[in-house]
């Protein structure tokens, strides 16, 4: 009984880990190959190459990095923007008595229920009058603030000891600095499960960026892979070994430390 | 002696003041990019809008026009996609859940960590494998494997029925792992207690499973179920990937949300993809109000 249940469960890994190895086996094949053949089972251990990663590298000058470089870019600042100012709103809904207090957290809460495609139409307008299109703030700005990271916030703020704020009014502080100095150490695991939560996001964001983005220099990596799916010509080789590419530090920060990620990608069900 | 008060001391950032300092990032942010858009959108959507030109106001009329073949592809393959994608990503992981919660259950760590990893590829990365796997030629992955066991290659992504089969399966593929985390910590906090009772009681496996086990449940399923919904009917990432635009042969392979982007940036019908998106989020609203009211999960933990 317990053998069929590893069997069964090894297959399903099996199942799930299969097209990472055959994605990452097809970008040691031959470009031409692929090409002809499309992605296809057979691998002849003789013809392996890393020809695939060089065109991918000297496609169109380096395009490829730029797209990278971008995308890092993009993740970083949109990640630590959203920290601290998703962290700045849930500590004060949970800390402070003031006016307005349940009326924004309703707010929060509705805007969490909202679909954000519906708003792109007008979001590309404000984009354009704010002069913010084909830029990274194009793509960061109207997302800075996440609606979740706030929520997520403010419950674990509701469980921080009161006598932390005081202390540091007793010493002085101002309430920016009780924040900063005294509260955000605290936070740190909540700090580690949002920011995994804002960068695999923002990382792999799609819509947005594609309504934004529009020369190509600027187009992060998710847009940037479409885009080599011309009508013109398929660019496999710099498709699969860019897609290898764009995973495996994921991967690696992932094999390092999958508890936080682990923790961070489920934060949602964590309950009142 | 006079009191110390903010005021005396100079101080600019007073406790008093501080709150409205800190939400202030949201405020604005919520103002901008969230409620005038909303308005814009409803707004839009009574109007003939092309981008920035003219806009003339013609009533209904967009909703009218959404009585129409492309609207209702969209329509049906969203919620098809959204009810399949359901049945698929909650029954399943629950399953696989129960199985590595199990006492005998070794290498759980791995396992876990396989099943997950799909969910941090992009969309479009693994998507694209989808995609060039699926594809119509005979030596693609797919059809190889089924010319190999003796079946005919298909034209996978060229029909209606093949096509939603692949992206349930890439989304099925995606979101096991993620799914089957959340049931192993609502699995977690199932007082064991209760299975030592029910065996007392000399209840059956079944029995316990449907008694205890998806009882106790309850509010992580209609957690899974809630964004599924919000998921499956917002999908557009996925298809845009698998045909490579917005558009595909017969429609076959178009959602809500496409429908939505073909409207306002292929063809500038600002007005109609507004009217689109209005019809989207009520249908959204309307399923979750529905989930909710028959869960009988309406007190939501507010507090």
């Amino acid at each position: 009984m317990s053998l069929i249940k590893h069997l069964f469960l090894a297959f399903v890994a099996l199942l799930t880990l299969a097209p990472f190895v055959f994605m990452f086996l097809s970008s040691l094949r031959p470009g031409d190959q692929m090409v002809q053949n499309g992605l296809t089972v057979d691998f002849n251990v003789m013809t392996m190459t890393l020809s695939s990663y060089r065109t991918m590298a000297e496609y169109n000058e380096g395009l490829y990095f730029m797209w990278f470089k971008n995308s890092m870019i993009i993740s970083v600042i949109q990640t630590l923007a959203s920290l601290l100012l998703s962290s700045m709103v849930g500590y004060a809904l949970a800390v402070y008595d003031f006016k307005g207090r349940n009326l924004i957290f309703t707010v929060v809460l509705v805007v969490m229920m909202i679909p954000v495609e519906i708003l792109v139409l007008p979001l590309f307008k404000l984009s354009v009058i704010f002069r913010i299109i084909d830029t990274k703030a194009g793509v960061i700005l109207p997302f800075v603030v996440s609606p979740f990271a706030v929520f997520f916030f403010r419950q674990y703020a509701l469980g921080l000891p009161r006598d932390l704020i005081d202390s540091g009014r007793i010493d002085g502080c101002n309430e920016f600095g009780i924040f900063f100095r005294i509260i955000t150490p605290v936070l740190l695991p909540a700090f580690g499960a949002i920011a995994i939560l804002q960068a695999m996001g923002s990382w792999n964001a799609f819509l947005w960026p594609l309504i934004v983005l529009r020369s190509n220099a600027n187009l992060t990596l998710p847009i940037g892979l479409q885009s080599l799916l011309t009508p013109y010509g398929n660019n496999y080789d710099v498709l699969l070994a860019g897609s290898v590419v764009s995973i495996i530090p994921i991967i690696v920060v992932f094999l390092m430390n999958q508890k936080a990620f682990i923790t961070g990608l489920t934060v949602g069900s964590v309950k009142g | 002696m006079k009191p110390r008060t903010a005021k005396s001391t100079g101080q600019i950032i007073t406790a008093k003041n501080a709150p409205y300092l800190f939400v202030a990032p949201f405020v604005i942010t919520f103002f901008v990019f969230f409620l005038y858009p909303l308005c814009s959108t409803f707004i839009m959507s009574f109007q003939d809008i092309a981008g920035f030109g003219d806009s003339e106001f013609i009533g209904l009329k967009n909703y009218r026009s959404l009585a129409n073949e492309q609207f209702l592809h969209a329509l049906q393959n969203s919620a098809i996609y959204t009810v399949l994608t359901i049945a698929m990503l909650v029954p399943l992981p629950l399953f696989l859940a129960v199985l590595l919660n199990g006492s005998t259950t070794r290498f759980r760590n791995f396992f876990k960590s396989a099943f997950f990893l799909p969910a941090l590829t992009s969309v479009v990365v693994a998507g694209l494998f989808f995609r060039y796997a699926f594809s119509s030629q005979e030596t693609a992955f797919v059809n190889q494997i089924l010319t190999k066991i003796g079946l005919s290659p298909m034209n996978w992504l060229f029909k209606r029925g093949t096509t939603m089969f692949v992206l349930v399966l890439f989304c099925t593929w995606r979101w096991l792992g993620v799914n089957i985390i959340y049931f192993m910590s609502g699995l977690n906090a199932i007082p064991p207690e209760q299975y030592e009772a029910a065996s007392i009681d000399g209840a059956s496996v079944l029995q316990k499973f449907m008694k205890i086990t998806v009882p106790n449940l309850k509010s992580v399923i209609v957690y899974v179920v809630t964004i599924s919904v919000y998921g499956g009917f917002s999908m557009f990432a996925e298809s845009y990937t698998m045909f490579g635009s917005a558009r595909s042969p017969g429609d076959i392979g178009l959602t809500m949300v496409s429908y939505i982007y073909l409207e306002g940036f292929n063809f500038a019908r600002l007005g109609m993809g507004s009217a689109i998106g209005v019809t989207l989020f009520a249908i959204i609203m309307g399923v979750n109000v529905v989930q909710l009211f028959l869960t009988g999960s309406f007190k939501r933990s507010v507090n």
